[in-house]
Parts: structure tokens; sequence; C-alpha cells
């Protein structure tokens, strides 16, 4: 029995909770090549998939940090994190068959619940492992595939190998590397052609153990003129020891079709959010992210969009929420790889009690495409003196027939607002959640209703006790 | 009953200092229309800022009491609830709130205030209608950003579309003429005397003499440097317009 670990008490923050450990199996803090290949048996991969990840592995060990961020990465101990936790061993399709005290937290987190109302799909990992997976039985027979990863590369291998990987290879970033080594659970997800999944497909990532890393790994291929959006959630509870959340999503949207991945990211304050997501979109495909981030110590996530064939569409809307001792390292990258591609970014950040966001963007045109259009607007509120944002957005632009229009501003939560709202008659507390609302609108908008009053919600409790 | 008693008031910019209010009297009484009139930099702005409540303004002496008790320890939301209201002279955009969402919030905090129930989204809309009507107010403007956008005119209007949801028991209308062309400053105008009841009293603060043509005051006030040098009634108006502001000069320091 291991002693009782040290929770933070956080008011503000209640999905902080724990279960007791009950692992199946938790391998040693660290990561060796050893770790690995346990890892792989116990998964029972093919031999491929466990050359990836010894391959990956040494990309991991040689790689450096980007050089931007915040000298708050080397503050990561990787040797002190539990690479694989595993608290059951099977994914189930029914709530009925997950262990009960993992059922209870994801009821606690209202999943199942949403699953009945408004979803076409759900998946839950605790852990290293995804628990449940559901998908709507009409859409299964239209032959939508939504798994959990792992049981994606036992069933449907030809297609899973010929995706990943290929998006994010194992040498694209340290942080890829390391989830291309380690990686467990995450989301497969194959639309067929012309088939539209009108309503959302959620996966639902909870961390329970302490000083452990979860390195999910995503993949959604959507076939010619199909359609599908997949929303995320996130939470952990608030250990006194950090966590680490080192993700790679790779998106595939084929001619004509349309994807877009939601985030609503509120990991507690002790996790390190580390996340490579990107996705190419063929000729007049459209792909979009909406990505809300308003937990983690550290968030360092640009979602992109390859544009890689003529009359694709990329966009990028991006909020993200710092408050104490919180760096949101968000925005997003968009490359026009062909003519007529059109791309939106917009980035929303809001900062208060000390909290730092930064908006970090690349733009990029290849040359020799022509009428590429591109619109960039990033906006900052600061809720008080003490807090901080920056931006920095790069453009590399190499074809003299494009359009490209970027917007700054940093604004602070202006007195003007709240005179005029006050005098109407709401308290300066009223009217300063109505002005952050307000300010983060456009983004919320974009979000299924459900979503946006959590989202809204979310950030009414970030907000508390903002003022004076 | 007065409504309003500014007592001797002084105030200055709470930033750099800068004394604007030397030493304000007056009084407004339910079902009375004052106006107040002056040359800019006169301190007009500034006391109907003051009076809602602004902390961009330090009170430096006097007292303002509405409805027989000081305010100058209120909140501007708690002035608002007893009855006070500022139709502002530049009114403040807020993108992405909805008018109609934050007016609807504002009522009922009034409402509950006055300890009358919380108006349902139906029957806001009903208050709503009826409101927009009287001001010919098209009403796509509801569902629009707070002032985001809109037009000149149509932030006047907005203004006073508020006045008239929130039901103050005094009004201070801060150059709700300037930037408006005739027909909409008859319009509004129109709109601000079918609001005037025997129990609400209206403050309008104006450069010109052409409001006041259509919204007709018993009383009319000079403010210069910081001061009412004189009041009248509305022949005072007519005779500002007249012989301009530069004629009341001696006429102080004669007195």
């Amino acid at each position: 029995m291991t002693a009782k670990p040290d929770l933070i008490r956080d008011e503000g923050y209640k999905w902080g909770f724990y279960d007791e450990e009950e692992a199946l199996f938790k391998a040693n803090k660290g990561l060796t090549p050893e770790i690995i290949n346990t890892i792989s048996d116990i998964k029972e991969e093919p031999q491929w998939m466990r050359e990836f990840r010894l391959r990956a592995l040494e990309i991991f060990r040689q790689k450096q940090d980007p050089p931007w961020g915040t000298p708050q990465l080397k503050e990561i101990d990787f040797e002190n994190i539990h690479y694989y936790v595993k608290a059951t061993d099977r994914d189930e399709r029914s709530w009925e068959d997950v262990p009960d005290y993992i059922r209870d937290t994801f009821d606690k987190l209202g999943i199942p619940e949403a699953e009945k109302k408004y979803l076409a799909g759900v998946g839950a990992q605790y852990d290293s492992e995804v628990v449940y997976h559901n998908i709507r039985e009409d859409l299964a027979k239209q032959g939508v595939i939504f798994l959990g990863t792992d049981q994606a590369l036992k069933e449907h291998e030809d297609v899973f190998k010929e995706h990943f990987g290929t998006i994010v290879p194992p040498a694209d970033n340290r942080y890829a590397a390391l989830n291309s080594a380690a990686w467990s659970g995450g989301s497969f997800i194959y639309v067929p052609k012309g088939v539209k999944v009108e309503i959302p497909l959620q996966a639902y990532f909870r961390i329970n153990a302490k000083d452990m890393g979860q390195f999910e790994r995503t993949l959604i291929i959507a076939d010619e003129g199909s359609q599908v959006h997949y929303v995320e959630g996130c939470t952990a509870p608030t250990y006194s020891s950090d966590s680490l959340h080192s993700a790679v999503v790779e998106i595939i949207v084929k001619k004509g079709a349309r994807v877009r991945y939601s985030t609503i990211q509120n990991w507690s304050n002790n996790v390190y959010n580390l996340v490579t997501k990107r996705a190419v979109a063929y000729q007049d495909a459209v792909m979009e992210w909406v990505d809300g981030n308003l937990g983690s110590k550290l968030t360092m996530k640009y979602p992109s969009v390859y544009l890689m064939e003529p009359g694709a569409h990329g966009e990028i809307l991006s909020l993200a929420f710092a408050g104490k001792g919180q760096h949101q390292d968000a925005g997003g990258k968009i490359v026009h790889a062909a003519s007529n591609t059109t791309s939106t970014i917009v980035s929303k950040s809001l900062s208060k009690d000390g909290g730092r966001t930064s908006y970090r963007g690349l733009l990029k045109v290849y040359d020799g495409c022509e009428g590429v259009r591109s619109t960039v607007r990033c906006d900052a509120l600061l809720l008080d003196e003490t807090s901080r944002s920056d931006t920095y957005p790069t453009m590399e632009i190499d074809a003299p027939d494009v359009h490209i229009q970027h917007e700054a501003y940093v604004s602070k939560l202006s007195e003007d607002q709240l005179f005029y709202l006050t005098s109407r008659g709401l308290t300066e507390d009223t009217a300063a959640k109505m002005i952050v609302n307000g300010f983060v609108e456009p983004i919320v908008k974009e979000l299924p209703m459900e979503y946006a009053v959590e989202l809204n919600r979310l950030i009414e409790l970030q907000m508390e006790g903002a003022i004076g | 009953m007065p409504l309003l008693e500014i007592r001797n008031l002084h105030a200055k910019v709470a930033e750099t200092g800068a004394e604007i209010l030397r030493g304000v009297d007056l009084t407004v009484s339910e079902g009375e229309v004052h106006a107040i009139m002056g040359p800019n930099g006169s301190g007009k702005s500034t006391l109907s800022q003051v009076i809602a409540g602004n902390e961009a303004y330090e009170v430096t002496g006097g007292d303002i009491l509405f409805r027989g008790k000081s305010i100058l320890d209120a909140e501007p939301e708690e002035r608002a609830r007893e009855g006070l209201f500022l139709a502002f002279q530049y009114p403040v955009e807020i993108p992405g709130v909805s008018n109609t969402y934050f007016l609807k919030a504002a009522l009922n905090a009034v409402r509950k205030h006055r300890g009358e129930e919380e108006l349902d989204a139906v029957d806001f809309l009903a208050l709503v209608r009826e409101k927009t009507k009287i001001l010919h107010l098209n009403e796509s403007l509801l569902s629009r950003a707070v002032n985001e956008g809109f037009s000149g005119g149509e932030k006047k209007r907005n203004e006073i579309f508020q006045m008239a949801v929130l039901d103050p028991k005094l009004a201070v209308l801060d150059e709700t003429d300037s930037g408006l062309d005739i027909d909409a400053l008859r319009t509004v105008a129109e709109g601000v005397n079918a609001l005037l009841s025997p129990e609400m009293g209206l403050l309008l603060i104006t450069h010109y003499q052409r409001l006041l043509n259509y919204i007709k005051p018993q009383f009319v006030h000079v403010l210069m440097d910081g001061r009412i040098v004189r009041s009248g009634g509305p022949d005072l108006a007519e005779e500002l317009e007249a012989t301009g502001y530069d004629s009341i000069v001696p006429a102080v320091a004669g007195s």
C-alpha cells in the first residue's frame, strides 16, 4: 500500500479528485528500451511497431527542446515519470463492464450522460489505456470506425500502418519522439467516402496516477467527401508533483472532406501539456481546429494545417486562459503548399493573476502558390497589471500573388467598459465576466451548444475573484 | 420632493489631479426638466460622470444626494439600481455581448433591487418590443453586440432605449444631441418626451440650444469653469443661442 498522494486543495478546480490507484500494471519510472519492450509485449504489438518505438526512443534521447518556450521545460524530470500505467486490460463497449471506480470517475465527469444526450460516439481513456469506446450502431453500419488506437492497430493494421506516423514523424520534435516511443491509447477514426457524421464524436482523457505521463496518439482519416467533428476533453487530479501529457494527433482530410477537431483542455495546474497536432488537407478539403486551453501548468501546442492541394481551407481558432502560475504557449501553423488555398487563424487569449499567454504562429506560403488568401488575428486581454501576453508571429511568404492580413491587439480590461456596464446596474464582477464572455464569443460560438456552455462555465470559474 | 441635490460639489480628475468642478449647486425635483448648458471644457460631462459614480474622478468636496441620501460612497451599480441613469455622450462598445443579453441582466439586477420579480425571456422580449416601437428602433439592433458597429445615431438611440427599459427616476442625458441629424434628433426627443412622467426628473446636458427645441426644460443653468454661473427659465437658452457664452462672463464678474 502506497502512501496517500499529496493533493493540493484547489477550490476553483473541481476535477482535482483522485481514485486510489488500482493499477494492474505500472511500469517503473523512467524510459528505457526495456520498458518500451514491456509496453510492446503487453500490447502484443507487431514487430514493426516495436521497432518504430525503439527508433523513436533513440531520437528522443538525441533531440533537444525547441529553442523557444520557457525555462520551465527544464523542470521536467523525465526519470521521475511512469510512462505506462494500465488500470484495466479491456477496452469495453458498455459502461457496465468498465470497473466500478473508473466508471464512477467518468460519471462524475458527466461522460456517460453526455453520450446518451448528444454524442454519436465516446472514447474514454484512463491513464495509459482506453477503457471504453462506443459508437452509434447506424454509424458503425455505414463503416465509420471509432476505436482506441491500440485496438485499431490490432483490427485494422493495413490502413493504420499506411497512415501512422506519416503526418507527424518521430523526428518532428522532441515530444513527438517521446510520444512515438511511449504512445498508448488515443482515438482512431476512419470515416468512409461520402459519410457525414453529423453529431460529434468525443474522447475524454483522464490522468489519475501520480507522476504519470500520458501519451495518447490519435489518428483521424476522413475519406473523400466525408465529414466528422471530434471533440476531446481532459482533466487530472491536482497532485503536488507534476504530470506530463504529450500527445500526437495526425489527421488526413481527403478530397472534399471536412474535419473539425475541438479541444477543451482543462488539465489541473500541475500538468505539462506538450502536444503536437497536425493535419493535411487535400483538394477542396476543410480542416478546422478549435483549441481551448484553460488548464495545465505549461501548454505548448500549435495545431497546424498543411494545405496540399488547390481549394483546401484551414482554420485555427485558439483560445487560451492563463491564471496564476500558468503559461499557455499556444497558437497555430498554416502551410500553403498549393495554389488557391485559404486559411484563417483567430487567437484569443486571457491572462490573469500573473498568468502568461503567448501566441506563437507560423504562416508559410511556398514558392509558386498563386491566389493564396490568409487572415490572422490575435487578440489578447489582460485582466490585471501583473499578467503578461506576447505575440510571436512568423511569416514565410515565398510567393508574390498572395493576400495576407495580420492583426494583433493587446488590451487591458477597460475601465470604460466596466463603468458603462456597472452604470446600468451590473456589479463589477458580472460586468467583467460579461466583457470576457464577449471577448471569447467568436470562438465559443463555434462549439456545439453543450461545449459552449461548459467553456463559458470554465471561464467563469477562472474569473472568480478576478476583480478587486 | 427633490430627486437630486448637488451641494457645493468639487471634483478632480483622479489621475492628473486637475480640478474640474469647483462648487456646483443644483436641485432637480420630480417632474422637472433641467438643462445644463456650457461651452466645451466647462465641466458638463464631468458632472454627469461624477453623478453616475465614475471612479476616474475624485470628489474633493461637497455632496450629492439622491432621493435624500448621499450617494458619494455608492458604487455605480448601486446608484443605477436606486434609479439613476446616465445616457453616455460616447456610448461604449462591448464586443461579443448581445444588446438584449446585457440589457436583460441589467434590468433584472435593477428589478431585484426594487424587490420586483425578475423577468423571464418571454416577458422581457415583450417589454423590449414595446420600447423599440416608442423609439422607432430597428429590432435588428437588439441582437447585435452592444454598440459595436453602431452608427453615431444608433448609439444615441440605444442609450435612450436602455433608459426606456430600465425606467429610472432620474435620467442624465449627456450631449445626447451631438452627432444626430435633425430627423434622428426629433425621434430621440420624441422618445424621451414619451418616457417622461410626473415622478421622473431629467437633466439634459448640452452644448447647443437645438435639443431644447424638442425637449422643453423648465430650468436652464449655465456651467462655466466648474460652477453654475447663471440659472433661469427657457428664455435663458434662447438668449445664449443669440449672444453666445462669451456674454455670460461679465454678468458673473459683476454679480
